[in-house]
């Protein structure tokens, strides 16, 4: 048996495709985890988790988006150290960048 | 479920989800909002310059709602589909936002307490910039939900209307480089550091994570760094016999 052509749902069945995929990501770690007992081993790595998330992720990209983004993450991070806020961390971060690339690094 | 739940207080208190800590979680997204909606509308540019209709651009943003995986979903768009195409997507589109698996295992302690289909509720409106919120609020000794619930449904709504004027404008911000809005989530992933920072002992997990994601990212294409480097760290977080 053969499905029929997509057709002209395919924009919509693709869109369908996206929402039913991130979804199950959304749910898949909280049931999985909800199977695994919390003994001090996990519940350490769960607490090493968050981090590691954020570090995981911002490395790569400042090798990614070159060295005037990496020193806009260092601006907006010391910001954020000395203010406490998103926001403020946000702005300098920005304004570190915009400077940066209209200054042609 | 949780054998300590035994004898301890009404679930109420356990388990708090209220109009208070929704309004919070409104006030902690607000920072965040300007960038999102500068990511929307970059968002709806690069779909009207794909061809996509108005209204399929928002029923992508409603119901994807997630800004990485639709603008790089965006890279593969196409005129005409295949069912081999379509299934391409859904991977593609689960390996960018696989990060959410380890995000949601990372906040599962807090969730377990509230019933299944809350979790199926407000997991729907679960992205990074939540995440970022709930961590934080967490480790600031936090227990309400509606923090979580009221900063999604917030963020959802901008999201979406803010995604309109984008496809409207289209060629405007045709290169969302020039603004640095490539940079926005970045910024709020690297100044969480700082809230997340507990002295020397939890960088080794970090340091590990970072290697192994550069590693990662050297060798295969695509998002598979940040789930590398996770992982990475969590397990050598895991296995340090020191105390937490």
């Amino acid at each position: 048996m053969t499905l029929p052509d997509p057709g002209s749902w395919g924009a919509l069945l693709a869109i369908a495709a996206m929402a039913v995929a991130t979804y199950l990501c959304r749910i898949a770690g909280v049931a999985a985890m909800s199977f695994v007992p919390l003994t001090p081993h996990v519940r350490r790595g769960l607490a090493a988790l968050p981090g590691s998330i954020v570090v995981a992720t911002v490395l790569p990209l400042i090798e990614r988006l070159g060295l005037a983004a990496g020193l806009a993450l260092l601006v907006a991070v010391a910001a954020m150290a000395v203010s406490r806020s998103e926001l403020v961390a946000l702005l300098t971060g920005m304004a570190a960048i915009a400077a940066a690339r209209f200054l042609g690094f | 479920m949780q054998p300590h739940d035994a004898g301890s207080p009404p679930a109420e208190s356990a388990a708090p989800l209220t109009g208070r800590g929704m309004l919070l979680g409104l006030r902690r997204v607000s920072v965040l909002m300007p960038g999102v909606v500068v990511f929307a509308v970059a968002f709806g540019a690069a779909a009207s310059a794909k061809g996509m209709s108005l209204a399929e651009t928002l029923l992508m943003s409603a119901f994807v709602y997630g800004g990485v995986s639709q603008l790089v979903a965006m890279e593969l768009w196409r005129p005409e589909w295949s069912w081999g195409a379509i299934a391409g997507l859904a991977v593609v589109t689960a390996t960018v936002n696989a990060r959410m698996i380890l995000q949601g295992a990372s906040l599962q302690p807090w969730f377990a307490r509230y019933p299944k289909a809350v979790n199926a509720f407000h997991l729907f409106f679960f992205t990074d910039a939540n995440w970022l919120i709930g961590t934080r609020y967490r480790s600031e000794g936090g227990r309400d939900l509606g923090v979580l619930v009221g900063a999604g449904l917030a963020l959802w709504a901008v999201w979406i209307v803010a995604t309109a004027p984008g496809h409207m404008l289209g060629m405007l911000v045709s290169d969302p480089r020039r603004y640095g809005i490539d940079l926005v989530m970045p910024i709020f992933f690297a100044a969480m550091i700082v809230p997340l920072w507990r002295g020397r002992r939890g960088l080794v997990p970090w340091a590990v994570a970072g290697c192994v994601a550069l590693l990662t990212a050297k060798l295969v294409d695509g998002y598979a760094f940040i789930i590398a480097g996770s992982l990475a760290g969590a397990v050598t977080g895991a296995f340090r016999d020191d105390p937490a």
